[in-house]
């Protein structure tokens, strides 16, 4: 017998391995309203097959968990159940030995206090509340509720002009969306319970690549209602289309001189060409929207003159301006937010820094942006500068790592302290405070705090700010709009409380947020302006889907999009991001698995085809 | 066309047939459950999989359509035993007392079962427990939780076709069952009670409530007289389970039967289809004359599950419904006061039954407003299966039974009640006699036809004595939903408007006898329904000798204060849930 051997797992620790990795991925993949009680259940039952046995309260007390919640799921409950599994609970989370029992236990609390009345409506009177819907994954997490299933079954047939009115039914930015969604139609994909989400934006992004122009159909009989849209942004354009769609007439005033708000002025051309933006703005105003350019509300023209002379107004400005950073130095110059730089490069205002050192402040999306296009302005060195860990950034882990593989350099757990300044009045660096990462906040996030450490000197010759944005609310408070935490007071359905006829919606009510989001808000204005104004008019199309294949394919690797080759980012501001072959967008459409078509979708929710 | 091989048969077929129609186009038979064409082709229970050459898994037949070419396998070893698995996983989860259900014998799970020779499960029978399996004892529908198969035909009847989604999917994962849509329960619900999800469940997972017994107990009791009437549908239906042609199953024959079983007078329904005739029509003409129905139609009120459904979905409109009562309560009343004089007995001696196509007369009868001061209308309803069950429980056999007349006075009708049974019948009835009171002499008999037969809604315009009638007939409640919302929208102008909630009319009721082979019978039955009419003598209500006596020894005239006690009712004073 030797001393010690090379471990290696055995047959059944790999396939469980496995199997644990698609338990993983089949969890993420839960469609929105199941059950939190039978949830809660069969996670209880998952962490005690991990108990070890030794103590007690894990052993017994996870096991007699699980009869008491059966008990409330089979109704033989009385509402005492709820409150001895509460009280067991709490035993369990402070008693057990390990964290395999605590958690498991804490899990029950959370889900016994955050659910309660889930649990007691199974006690009373044997049901969910939550009516389990089942709706189709895609088609529910998406903010506009586009047929996905339809698109991709048509995109799989080859249909693509079909593929693109289809999408336009929901989104009149498929082109848009196609480059720069965030896509979280992705995020609860049932195919992940197979291999790996269907790749939905990469095989629209082929859709859109491979459509005609097809001219707008169907235009409602002209009610002779006059509506404003205050805005040409994703938001302020889907409203404008659809209203116009239902035969309204409909004028948009945009302050900048072209219309697209940030998809034109805030999202870089290497992602979204202004060409490819420019095919859904030409579809939109065919259908019949006017559009002032280069008006300003409040400077041009007052909102008092817009309210009276339109029968509804829609205010959709989104979030333009720049948030400050308050720190010592702010106002040095090349001090820049990341709005005006990216602004500034959509208006063909570039700036040069060759051979300049810049530090970017902020982790988001805007961040992402502006770090990539400080490099392809000449940039000699990138650093984005970023006061939590690079997981904790909100922007997309796509842009993180393509910035980084860019060549840009993330700092993160630096909080910027002051910006140092020359004899000139120029930036000479940003010093930071490095933090330390610490306990969870109310927000679920872990929170940093200032490090026992000297501050930090990066040397610099630009800083860009882009911290988030916020709004100019000034000339809509002139008319009793109230605004909170720099976004308009408007409710869900858009309509702004106290103003009869006006509703407003987007980056302006919600804070920076995506381009779906702002479409999604563009819609629910047009329906209730739609009411507003005393008609009901339907949005629909009839395509005729193709009908779902028999079987789906056997688990198949996610077609991700590959990047242009290219030696230097430097000056190169062309579309980065290569569409998929044919072949590519075949295999990939085949993977959908028709959730409009198996399971729920057959009987009830599966396709809406109006709204 | 595609052509395909279904077990290894050539079949032809047109493009974007499924392989169940394909399959039985060439007389291959494909057990199914769930799947009810065009109305619920969801594959839920997977008996009808099938092997396709080329495919990774089994494909559903009854939703999957055919392709050029393909090779289809219905009884490879593989498509067996999935088909076999999946009905024994079902029947783990069903209450399989079989000698104890109504459905025996027409339950297609039963039939599939045994065809398939399944002898014992391998499985733990899984029924719910506690109070999750329990449903109210006293409303007229029940649904049973451990013989419900979750095939949701109920949750799609109730919302495709009467637009009322009483139904839905409630509970999680293997607790999953059918229940009363947003957590409500039925009592509370604006269920209409048509029956429709009863007549379409596969399984004896919904029935009426069981009144056999107390009709039996009436039967027994030395000190009722038990009187009993049969509603118009209710012969064009008996029959069907004990096989008898239509020209056999009589009102005659039955008659004979019913008078086995004990009861002392039976009588018929259509006697006051007749009378109900007078009232209306001469109601309607008095609204009509009186411009009462220059923005809204008067609506017939004969149909149980209409009202129900108008009070719960369109209250506003009750006050447009004939005050008129339904034959059957006009029956009741009738019997209860002018029958029970004639008998010279106490009213409360008299036990009157009533045999329907219904459910939703189970819930008329029992309104607080269907009575008068002798009583109750109408003490119990029976539907037609339920007549059926008594016939079959005196091993009554109809085929070796004689015809026997009904009783007098109130067996004789016209051709014109017997119509009432089928959809535009009451409205047919009803001109012919508006037409005579108007002109003072009897119309053609089929002048009115056009309202007969054509899709869910009819209208048609009749020039009576020179005044244009516009009518319009409906039946099912999606349909009737239809009309009502066209109403709003002031899109179209009607004066008088008969709905039934059933499909068809009462023929295709909800209290019908149930096919096993998912056939929808009531075509067939309206056609019996107008074949009577023809050949009956008597086309016209105001001709039937005996409601002229009724009103001559004891009501006076239509609409006089007499009749306006016993005959009519207020629709508002009882209410839906809310």
């Amino acid at each position: 017998m030797s001393r010690l051997s090379i471990e290696i797992p055995g047959r059944a620790q790999t396939v469980l391995g496995d199997l644990q990795r698609d338990m993983e991925r089949r969890i993420s993949a839960s469609q929105p309203g199941l059950c939190p009680v039978d949830m809660s259940l069969n996670f209880l039952r998952l962490c005690h097959a991990q108990t070890c046995g030794k103590c007690v309260p894990c052993r017994v007390g996870l096991s007699q968990l699980a009869v008491l919640i059966e008990q409330v799921l089979d109704r033989t409950a009385t509402p005492e159940t709820i409150d001895l599994i509460e009280d067991t609970a709490q035993v369990i989370a402070d008693s057990a030995d390990c964290a395999i029992g605590y958690e498991a236990a804490n899990m029950v609390l959370r889900g016994v206090r955050g659910f309660r009345e889930d649990y007691e409506e199974h006690v009373l009177h044997g049901r969910c509340i939550c009516g389990l819907s089942h709706p189709v994954p895609c088609v529910s997490t998406c903010p506009a509720h586009v047929d996905v299933p339809g698109y991709i079954a048509l995109v799989r047939e080859g249909r693509y002009n079909e593929a693109v009115s289809l999408i336009r039914k929901d989104n009149p930015f498929p082109s848009a969306c196609a480059y720069v969604c965030e896509h979280p139609c992705e995020s609860q994909c049932r195919r992940r319970m197979v291999d790996d989400a269907v790749n939905i934006c990469g095989l629209k992004r082929f859709a859109v690549d491979h459509s005609a122009p097809v001219p707008v159909e169907r235009k409602a009989e002209s009610t002779g209602k006059t509506v404003a849209i205050i805005g040409g942004g994703p938001g302020g354009l889907t409203a404008a289309y659809y209203l116009s769609l239902m035969g309204h007439d409909v004028t948009v005033y945009e302050q900048r001189p072209k219309l697209g708000g940030m998809l034109r002025y805030g999202i870089p051309d290497y992602r979204l060409p202004p060409e490819i933006l420019d095919r859904d703005i030409k579809h939109i105003t065919s259908a019949g929207v006017h559009v002032h350019a280069g008006v300003s509300i409040g400077r041009d023209l007052s909102m008092e003159n817009i309210c009276s002379s339109f029968d509804a107004v829609y205010i959709a400005i989104g979030a333009h301006t720049d948030k400050k950073l308050g720190l010592e130095g702010e106002n040095a110059e090349n001090v820049i937010s990341a709005v005006k730089l990216l602004r500034g490069v959509g208006e063909g205002k570039v700036p040069d820094f060759t051979g300049k050192r810049v530090c970017v402040i902020g982790g988001g999306n805007v961040s992402m942006d502006a770090t990539r296009t400080a490099l392809r302005l000449g940039a000699d060195h990138v650093t984005c500068v970023y006061r939590r860990r690079v997981e904790d950034m909100t922007a997309m882990s796509e842009e993180i790592e393509e910035a980084m593989a860019e060549g840009c350099q993330i700092l993160p757990l630096q909080a910027p302290a002051r910006i140092e300044v020359d004899e000139e009045g120029k930036v000479a660096a940003l010093w930071t405070q490095p933090q330390l990462i610490g306990p969870y906040g109310q927000d679920g996030r872990p929170r940093p705090g200032s490090a026992d450490t000297r501050q930090f000197r990066i040397p610099c010759d630009y800083v860009i700010v882009a911290i988030g944005q916020a709004i100019v609310a000034q000339p809509f408070e002139a008319i009793g709009i109230t605004t909170s935490r720099g976004a308009i007071q408007a409710d869900l359905t858009s309509s702004v409380p106290g103003v009869d006829n006006v509703f407003a919606g987007g980056d302006a009510v919600s804070g920076p947020a995506t381009v779906i989001r702002a479409v999604a808000a563009g819609k629910v204005a047009a329906a209730n302006i739609d009411n507003f104004l005393g008609f009901d008019h339907k949005i629909s199309l009839d395509a005729e889907i193709p009908p779902a294949h028999f079987t789906n394919t056997p688990p198949c690797g996610r077609v991700n999009l590959k990047n242009r080759h290219l030696s230097s980012y430097r000056g190169d501001f062309s579309l980065l991001k290569e569409g998929m072959t044919p072949e590519e967008a075949h295999q990939e459409s085949s993977r959908c698995l028709r959730c409009d078509h198996f399971g729920y979708g057959s009987f009830k929710g599966g396709r809406t085809t109006e709204w | 066309m595609v052509t395909l091989t279904i077990d290894g048969q050539t079949v032809q077929t047109r493009e974007g047939a499924t392989i169940l129609e394909a399959a039985q186009s060439a007389e291959i038979r494909i057990p199914h459950l769930c799947y009810l064409k065009d109305i619920n082709e969801i594959a839920a229970c997977r008996v009808c999989c099938v092997e396709v050459e080329g495919e990774r898994v089994l494909v559903t037949a009854c939703n999957s359509p055919v392709k050029e070419g393909m090779t289809v396998h219905t009884n490879s070893p593989r498509a067996r035993r999935t088909r076999r698995t999946n009905v024994e996983l079902i029947l783990s989860q069903h209450d399989c007392k079989c000698a104890t259900c109504v459905r025996s014998g027409t339950c297609q799970l039963q039939t599939i079962a045994n065809d398939l020779g399944i002898l014992s499960l391998p499985y733990e029978t899984q029924l719910p427990k506690g109070i999750r399996g329990k449903w109210t004892t006293t409303f007229p529908l029940y649904h049973d939780y451990n013989k419900c198969i979750k095939c949701m035909r109920c949750v799609q009847i109730c919302d495709k076709i009467q637009t009322l989604n009483i139904w839905d999917v409630a509970g999680t994962g293997g607790r999953t069952t059918i229940d009363v849509s947003s957590n409500r329960v039925i009592k509370d619900s604006d269920c209409a009670l048509c029956g429709q999800c009863i007549t379409h469940c596969p399984v004896g997972g919904l029935r009426e409530r069981d009144d056999t017994p107390k009709a039996f107990a009436a039967l027994a009791d030395p000190d009722k007289i038990t009187v009993v009437q049969v509603a118009p549908a209710v012969r064009t239906a008996w029959g069907e389970y004990f096989d008898l042609k239509p020209e056999e199953a009589t009102m005659e024959r039955m008659a004979a039967c019913l008078r086995r079983l004990g009861f002392d007078y039976i009588f018929d329904t259509n006697f006051t289809a007749d009378l109900t005739i007078l009232e209306e029509g001469n109601e309607f003409l008095h609204r009509l004359k009186s411009g009462g129905l220059t923005r809204w139609p008067m609506f017939t009120s004969c149909c149980p599950g209409w009202v129900r459904f108008l009070k719960g979905q369109f209250p506003e409109l009750v006050g447009q419904l004939s005050t008129a009562k339904s034959p059957q309560q006009m029956f009741g009343s009738v019997v209860k006061s002018w029958f029970a004089q004639k008998l010279g007995v106490a009213p409360e001696k008299l036990f009157c039954v009533s045999v329907m196509p219904c459910v939703a007369k189970k819930a008329e009868c029992e309104l607080p407003t269907m009575a008068t001061a002798c009583g109750p209308d109408v003490d119990l309803v029976l539907t037609t299966r339920e007549l059926v069950r008594m016939l079959r429980a005196d091993k009554l056999d109809p085929a070796n039974l004689p015809e026997e007349p009904l009783d007098d006075p109130l067996g004789v009708h016209s051709g014109a009640g017997v119509i009432f049974g089928a959809t535009g019948g009451v409205m047919e009835a009803a001109l012919r006699t508006a037409a005579y009171v108007l002109t003072g002499e009897n119309p053609d008999p089929e002048a009115f036809a056009a309202v007969r037969t054509g899709p869910g809604l009819r209208e048609a315009t009749f020039e009576i004595a020179s005044v244009p009638v516009r009518c319009a007939v409906v039946s099912g409640l999606g349909n009737a939903r239809q009309l009502v919302e066209q109403l709003r929208a002031n899109k179209v102008r009607y004066d008088f408007v008969e709905v039934m909630a059933c499909p068809g009319g009462c023929v295709g009721g909800g209290g019908q006898p149930v096919s096993v082979e998912d056939e929808e019978r009531y075509g067939v039955r309206g056609q019996r329904l107008y074949d009577l009419d023809r050949v009956n003598p008597m086309r016209f209500s105001h001709e039937n000798s005996q409601v002229q006596v009724l009103y001559r020894e004891f009501l006076g005239a239509p609409l006089s204060e007499k009749a306006e006690e016993l005959l009519h009712t207020n629709h508002k004073a009882w209410s839906m849930p809310d």
